[in-house]
């Protein structure tokens, strides 16, 4: 099986008045992983729809591989798909489920049956072909899903949200078995999830969409470290948000005002607006709970903020503390230790310094949207 | 609030259980009102007396071998038989497709045609009778088979409807998504997916559409002519002019046919529920 | 045929007209090209079958031959139909009202009672909806005759020397009809009160309402929809019942139905059956949306 490339150009959907998507375009390349994540209403299921067949675009191209599938009816696209309901036939065997777009596709019975079996091999059922989908467990039925969508080797694999009806556990095992399987066999794959941990995990790039439109796309890690604005960066990962005012530039960096009392400098590069920056001017600014780092008052240094700890959270592989900042309103503080580290020093209402990592806080347009 | 409330602890059981008794009691009786007509034919067709007599002082079958024997009410029987089975056919078939239109399509003025197709259960019968009558009279299609086809099946497309748009409304649409993206066409996926989930409500659409034909009296009375009678217009004829404990025996048959065919529903409807 | 075949990369136009209306839709819909060839069939029995007809019949109430509304005005004006048509309002009305008082505590025990219960009693109410009217019919006959079921056992046990009159008469039409019309008023309210939550009685009863009180002010109003939905019903299916009180009814209970076959088949005076026939049409109609419209302010419930 050989993945294919797809392409999205200019595509766009509207339900009378109502936008649901709006010229969104992405190149996926053959054999990636691209995953389109977003709250419930970002147009991320009305986009895999309009690729997979099932809604006609208002406006805009989609190519699978050279072809323009555009007007092409869904039943003729030769795209795998998986429902988050696994949408099953409830009246088949497992087996007569995944024989199904074989059966299709004229194949004879023969190759059917070593095919059938395969893929059942593939997802560890090879047991279960004579079951009916109501004996199996919704893992299992997922897994029956899988291998009836990859059965006939389609160029593209199309997924809405599969393990959103799975415990926590379940989706986790699932998803190292799709991000396997989507390796070894070489499937393009596009993944709709408004799990961002999940996007996080399995793909090679993800497109975090709000309102329609595609707000960035990029490596985990880049949308992570480089989110292009704060609906991105609150999107991804957990994000500290900070109003500040631009001071002006400095030998340490761009000084910000943090509150009454504080200062900071920030020494990476602007990101997110290319407006010019002049003092006075309104920000936002960010950092994740992972960049701060707490020491008892005093001893922070010179751009160190007073803050005053509220509770603590013990997570397992990590610590979160919520620490407010003196001399400000608003949320307190995320701040975030590997569960190695010894902060049993720190305890509700003990005052301490806040220590920014300068090279990690991104500044945004103060302009309070955080949703684009 | 000065006064305490004091709660049933106190109150003595006797009076609740009485009341209960009598109001179960009182609904006895409403039931027994309502079925005793039904079954009060059966015994009438085993009396061996030639008039209606209650106890029947002897049993006998003689008149279930006057029906089976008179051609008259053999030939209305198979008549209305015929219409009864065709018409399950034509509305059966009419009716998925309405159904499935109706639910699934994205039509236009959809309420209306809703409307529109459940009309004949809300006008009243003698209207659609006289209607019928007056449009089929001068084109000789009273007493015709086909006039009664076409009359039946209009009135028992609407039950059929009904009940295949319930069976289809509990269907996810999803499958359907599920077999085009599998390959399959509109038809495909409608014969080998959608079909075998809404069978229950197309086997209970059927069986409306047989028993409301079969039993139809009111536009059978009106169209019925020289060419065909029905078996519920010979019915009517006989109760008004020929009296006899046949009609017992004839009546009789109908509520067993009626009671087989509606526990039939229930069985196809409790195995799907479960 | 081939396997699959993705789509050429430049459609032509009927290709995009096949697309658009027969094969595409928004995910999981019919599209409306294919979703119209469909309901045809139906659209086409409708019309031929009853729309033309009724249509006609309308028409020929009018014009006979030319234009007049002779045969309307002879309704309103000739003192027979007038009562008749009264006479047909008020049987309707004292049969659904009937139907109600009867039917209400059957749709309530149908819904309290547990499991066999609840089936004998359905068993009750289904069996003679499913009988033909005419069985039914037959069967009051049966019961109410000179020598029938009740006057035997009444002059049997020696209550009275000679038999009652029962049948031909407006009481037998009420009884007939009233027994008839039942389950039709039972099964919405039946439906209806299945979905009131088992714990609101239960919460009332926790907040120290009798049983009494909890029926008046929780389940009855909650039941409602049903209950206009079978008084509705129950009543537009009395206005032009005919079997029941042909057979069961006789010349002093005369009604709109009977009436109308009378004009029909016997007077053969077409034009006027035709006129009645309209009359009670839109008394139905009207009937249906007032009720509707009251429902709908009321808060609605499923379709009919």
């Amino acid at each position: 099986m050989k993945g294919e490339n797809v392409t999205v150009r200019g595509v766009a959907k509207c339900y009378g008045s109502v936008t649901a998507v709006e010229n969104v375009s992405v190149d996926v390349k053959p054999g990636e992983f691209l995953s389109l994540l977003g709250a419930s209403g970002s147009g991320k299921t009305t986009l895999l729809m309009m690729i997979a067949g099932f809604e006609l675009p208002s406006a805009g191209l989609i190519e699978i591989g050279a072809t323009d599938v555009t007007h092409v009816a869904p039943n003729k696209r030769n795209v795998g798909m998986v429902f988050q309901r696994y949408a099953l036939f409830p009246h088949m065997s497992v087996h007569n489920n995944v024989a199904f777009p074989l059966r299709m596709r004229r194949i004879d019975r023969a190759q059917i049956e070593r095919r059938v079996g395969d893929a059942l091999a593939m997802v560890q059922l090879d047991a279960f072909g004579n079951r009916m989908p109501s004996q199996l467990s919704g893992g299992q039925q997922q897994r029956v899903a899988l291998a009836r969508a990859l059965v006939f080797e389609p160029p593209v694999l199309l997924m809405d949200e599969p393990l959103g009806a799975l415990d926590k556990k379940l989706r986790e095992q699932l998803q190292i078995e799709i991000k396997t399987l989507q390796q070894r066999l070489g499937v393009t794959v596009i993944y709709v999830t408004h799990d961002q941990e999940e996007a996080l995990t399995m793909s090679d790039r993800i497109a975090v969409m709000g309102n329609g439109h595609i707000a960035q796309i990029g490596s985990p890690a880049s949308l992570y470290s480089e989110p292009a604005s704060p609906f991105v960066a609150e999107f991804i990962g957990k994000m500290n948000f900070l109003p500040v005012e631009y001071l002006g530039p400095s030998q340490s960096g761009q000084r910000i005002r943090v509150s009454d009392a504080s200062t900071l400098s920030v020494t990476r590069s602007l990101n997110g607006h290319s407006q010019e920056l002049s003092p006075g001017l309104l920000l936002q600014a960010a950092i994740r709970p992972e960049n701060i780092s707490l020491t008892a008052r005093g001893s922070g240094g010179a751009d160190a903020i007073a803050g005053t700890i509220e509770t603590s959270i013990y997570l397992g592989t990590h610590q979160i503390l919520l620490v407010n900042m003196d001399g400000r309103s608003g949320p307190p503080l995320h701040v975030q230790y590997p569960a190695s580290h010894v902060v049993s020093t720190f305890a509700r209402g003990d005052a301490v310094d806040i220590v920014f990592q300068t090279n990690a806080i991104h500044l945004f347009s103060g302009k309070g949207d955080s949703h684009d | 609030m000065s006064k305490t409330m004091v709660l049933s602890q106190s109150r003595p059981f006797r009076p609740l259980a009485l009341g209960k008794i009598a109001a179960g009691l009182l609904v006895a009786l409403i039931l027994f009102f309502l079925i005793l007509p039904t079954l009060i034919v059966i015994p009438i067709s085993f009396g061996s007396a030639p008039y209606i007599e209650f106890p029947p002082s002897g049993l006998t079958l003689h008149w279930y071998l006057e029906y089976f024997s008179d051609p008259d009410w053999i030939a209305a029987t198979l008549f209305s038989l015929r219409i009864a089975l065709f018409t399950t056919l034509a509305a059966t078939i009419i009716g998925t497709l309405a159904a499935v239109a109706l639910v699934r399509g994205d039509l236009p003025g959809k309420s209306l045609i809703l409307g529109l197709a459940l009309s004949p259960l809300i006008v009243p019968h003698i209207i659609i009778a006289i209607a019928v009558y007056l449009f089929f009279a001068p084109l000789g299609l009273t007493g015709n088979f086909f006039g009664f086809l076409l009359a039946h099946t209009m009135l028992t497309v609407p039950y059929v409807v009904v009940a295949i748009s319930a069976s289809l409304q509990r269907f996810d649409p999803i499958l359907e998504m599920a077999a085009l993206n599998c390959g399959a066409g509109r038809a495909r996926t409608f014969f080998e997916i959608v079909l075998p989930q809404i069978t229950p409500g197309v086997m209970t659409g059927a069986v409306l559409a047989f028993i409301s034909s079969f039993d139809e009296a009111t536009v059978a009375f009106f169209i019925s002519g020289i060419g065909g009678k029905t078996i519920t217009k010979k019915l009517f004829e006989d109760i008004d002019l020929n009296l006899t404990p046949v009609i017992a025996a004839v009546s009789t048959i109908i509520v067993v046919i009626s009671i087989l065919l509606m526990g039939a529903i229930r069985l196809v409807q409790n195995r799907t529920s479960t | 045929m081939t396997s699959l075949e993705i789509g050429r990369s430049n459609p032509t136009t009927s290709m995009r007209f096949k697309r658009l209306f027969l094969v595409s839709g928004t995910a999981g819909r019919y599209p409306p090209l294919l979703a119209a060839i469909l309901i045809l069939p139906l659209l086409l029995l409708l019309f031929f079958s009853f729309l033309y007809p009724v249509g006609r019949v309308l028409v020929g109430s009018l014009f006979d031959p030319g234009f007049t509304v002779e045969n309307y005005i002879r309704i309103f004006t000739e003192p027979l139909y007038l009562k008749v048509l009264l006479r047909t309002l008020w049987i309707a009305f004292v049969t659904t009202a009937g139907a109600f008082i009867l039917g209400y505590p059957v749709a309530y025990a149908m819904s309290r009672a547990g499991g066999k219960l609840t089936l004998w009693i359905a068993i009750c109410v289904l069996v003679p909806l499913w009988t033909s009217v005419l069985v039914r019919s037959y069967a009051w006959i049966i019961l109410l005759q000179r020598k029938g079921v009740i006057n035997d056992i009444l002059i049997g046990t020696g209550i009275l020397d000679h038999p009652l009159k029962l049948i031909y008469t407006e009481g037998a039409v009420f009884l007939a009809m009233t027994h008839v019309l039942m389950p039709i008023m039972i099964l919405p309210i039946y439906s209806s009160l299945r979905t009131i939550p088992k714990e609101l009685p239960q919460a009332a009863a926790n907040l120290g309402a009798g049983a009494f009180t909890t029926f008046l002010k929780i389940t009855l109003p909650l039941s409602l929809p049903g209950v206009f939905a079978g008084t509705l019903m129950t009543f537009i299916l009395a206005l032009g019942f005919y079997v029941t009180p042909a057979l069961v009814g006789g010349p002093q209970t005369l009604m709109m139905s009977t009436l109308i076959g009378q004009q029909t088949t016997v007077l053969l005076n077409w034009p006027f059956a035709g006129a009645l026939a309209m009359l009670l049409l839109t008394v139905t109609l009207v009937l249906t949306f007032m009720f509707r419209r009251f429902l709908a302010s009321s808060g609605g419930f499923g379709n009919v």
